[in-house]
């Protein structure tokens, strides 16, 4: 019988850090994370670099923060203009908690190539 | 008005027993539970404990008179019963903020659990809480950055930051130690951790150490894209020897560093989180000795007054415990505490232990870690008892991976990211733990495998240092 190791091999992979570990969101999925947002009393805030940039501090803001709106169906319109007009770019959102001065969550929604 | 000089002995109640002070919002107040010899008033006990850590000593003295001691001196304000226990009392005493030098952790603790414990009119004594004044605490640097600098220098938001010791602890060379960082940095932990044991031992001189994991953190932070760190060990044998490790440190441009506060001492560690604050680097708190301080109920400092210190004297990040792993530590408790290092503003609430409103003003939290015996099965309840403001540290649940370390390390960051996706998405995460794990393992197969691996290991005895309640 020819040998079989049980050890896989973990191959690195690069990510984009919250989940980064995760397989790409449904629909449905990315509107319970903003819909988290929203309800945390956290401003909306869409933003967007080129791959090569993605260590940045600063990404490029899409428009302005999104303060105090509370529409996820504009969140989610908004994230897809972004999408739109940076089709090359990642996207990220971010819930921005002015008592903190933080964000209070972050993750890509669209993988820029 | 003056007083006349009268030698001798007296009742340490006549002068430090009153019932009647209204304590002032300077005062530094501290609740002890106390208990005596038998045959001793509870009066005269916490009289005595007031009196022997401040102003008083056994016999009235002359040089007392060239003084006000009535500005100076401590006082036993209230007296109450512990529940379910006959024996103890808790006694709360006040104390004048010109008592302690500004800043100085190292001076208050100096007077409140000197002496007075080996006092021998009490068979125990143990510092359940202190409360600091607004005037004090905007007296003391704290932390040298706190949750927000911190979360926005690793660039990790949303979630608990991710970490592991490095293991065994002791006797890898530093070559061999900087592979098993790599490893678990490039499988997608944020952060990995020198052993509270590991300074610089003939095996692995620090100098090894710094060299071969500032490579490895490099290498893993380039190799995927994310923010990385290793908290180096500086505690050391003096501190000039700390200092020196810790500017070796900056020089290989690393983000955070580490001490152990309680075998290190006060001093060095508030000079420490000084030196972090002027050269803008993360400092990580280890705590050893705590538990021969604060795991006997009845004698010692509970460990909130010792996180309390902290977070004065200076840290970014304290362990906690887990509440679920292998080490001591009840839930209400845990949460007592650890809103002490995080939030601004924490109320009374005896069901936390916590015996004083304290109000931390603007001074910066600090991250909880918990560490100790803990694997990918417990990850929905520490999400939920610890929130987002935490590290969450696997040392056996990485390494101990049969694929390794890189593959243990992603099976925890997959569990940690399915379990706050989870969350936040309205689900009960703690109840519907096993579900959301299996839905997380069907996309990993280190997941799969890390779930099978640890399936059985519980760490199920009964805390022995309890919150005291009536039974």
């Amino acid at each position: 019988m020819p040998f079989q190791s049980t050890v896989g091999d973990y191959a690195t992979v690069a990510t984009l850090e919250t989940f980064g570990f995760l397989p790409p969101m449904t629909q449905d999925e990315i509107y319970d994370q903003i819909a988290y947002i929203i309800a945390q009393g956290w401003s909306p805030v869409i933003e967007h670099v080129h791959p090569s940039g993605s260590m940045q501090t600063y990404w490029s803001y899409w428009k302005l923060p999104f303060f105090g709106e509370k529409d996820l169906n504009l969140i989610v319109s908004e994230l897809e203009a972004c999408h739109r007009a940076y089709p090359d770019h990642h996207v990220r959102i971010i819930g921005y908690d002015a008592y903190t001065q933080s964000q209070g969550t972050a993750f890509v929604v669209f993988q820029g190539r | 008005m003056s007083k006349k000089y009268d030698a001798g002995v007296k009742e340490y109640r006549d002068t430090y027993w009153t019932p009647e002070y209204v304590p002032l919002d300077t005062d530094l107040l501290a609740c002890f539970k106390c208990t005596g010899q038998e045959g001793v008033p509870r009066e005269e006990v916490a009289a005595a404990v007031a009196a022997e850590s401040s102003t008083g000593t056994w016999s009235t003295v002359w040089s007392e008179l060239l003084t006000d001691l009535e500005f100076y001196k401590g006082r036993c304000y209230r007296i109450e019963d512990v529940p379910g226990d006959q024996e103890s009392f808790y006694a709360f005493i006040a104390y004048p903020l010109d008592l302690f030098e500004e800043g100085s952790i190292t001076n208050v603790l100096t007077s409140l659990v000197g002496n007075v414990f080996g006092f021998k009119a009490l068979r125990h004594l143990r510092l359940e809480d202190i409360r600091f004044p607004m005037a004090f605490i905007k007296t003391c640097g704290g932390p040298p950055n706190g949750i927000q600098v911190e979360r926005d220098r690793l660039n990790k938001y949303g979630r608990p930051l991710l970490g592991c010791t490095i293991k065994p602890k002791l006797g890898l060379s530093g070559k061999n130690y900087g592979r098993v960082v790599y490893e678990c940095l490039r499988g997608g932990l944020d952060l990995t951790k020198d052993d509270e044991n590991i300074n610089s031992q003939p095996f692995q001189r620090w100098r090894e150490r710094f060299e071969f994991v500032a490579e490895a953190v490099k290498l893993a932070q380039q190799e995927t894209g994310e923010v990385k760190g290793h908290y180096l060990n500086c505690t050391a044998t003096t501190p000039e020897e700390m200092y020196q490790r810790a500017e070796f440190a900056k020089e290989l441009d690393m983000p955070i560093i580490m001490h152990d506060y309680i075998t290190g001492g006060f001093t060095a560690n508030t000079g420490l989180a000084n030196w972090c604050r002027n050269n803008g680097m993360l400092l990580h708190i280890h705590r050893a000795m705590h538990a021969v301080i604060d795991r006997h109920p009845k004698h010692g400092i509970h460990f909130r007054v010792l996180a309390k210190c902290l977070r004065l004297s200076g840290g970014d990040q304290l362990h906690t415990g887990t509440v679920v792993g292998k080490l001591e530590g009840d839930r209400q408790t845990t949460l007592g505490f650890i809103d002490n290092l995080r939030e601004s503003f924490v109320p009374e609430d005896r069901s936390r232990g916590n015996f004083f409103d304290q109000d931390w003003g603007s001074m910066p939290g600090v991250f909880a870690v918990a560490s100790g015996g803990i694997h990918v099965w417990h990850m929905p309840a520490l999400l939920a008892i610890f929130g987002d403001d935490s590290c969450l540290q696997f040392g056996g649940g990485t390494h101990g991976h049969p694929w390794g370390s890189a593959a243990g390390a992603a099976a925890n960051r997959v569990a940690l990211e399915a379990c706050v996706k989870a969350r936040n998405a309205g689900r009960e995460i703690e109840k519907e733990s096993r579900d959301i794990l299996m839905e997380a393992a069907k996309h990993s197969p280190e997941l799969a495998i890390a779930l099978e691996t640890w399936k059985e290991i519980k760490f199920e005895f009964d805390t022995v240092d309890k919150l005291d309640v009536q039974n």
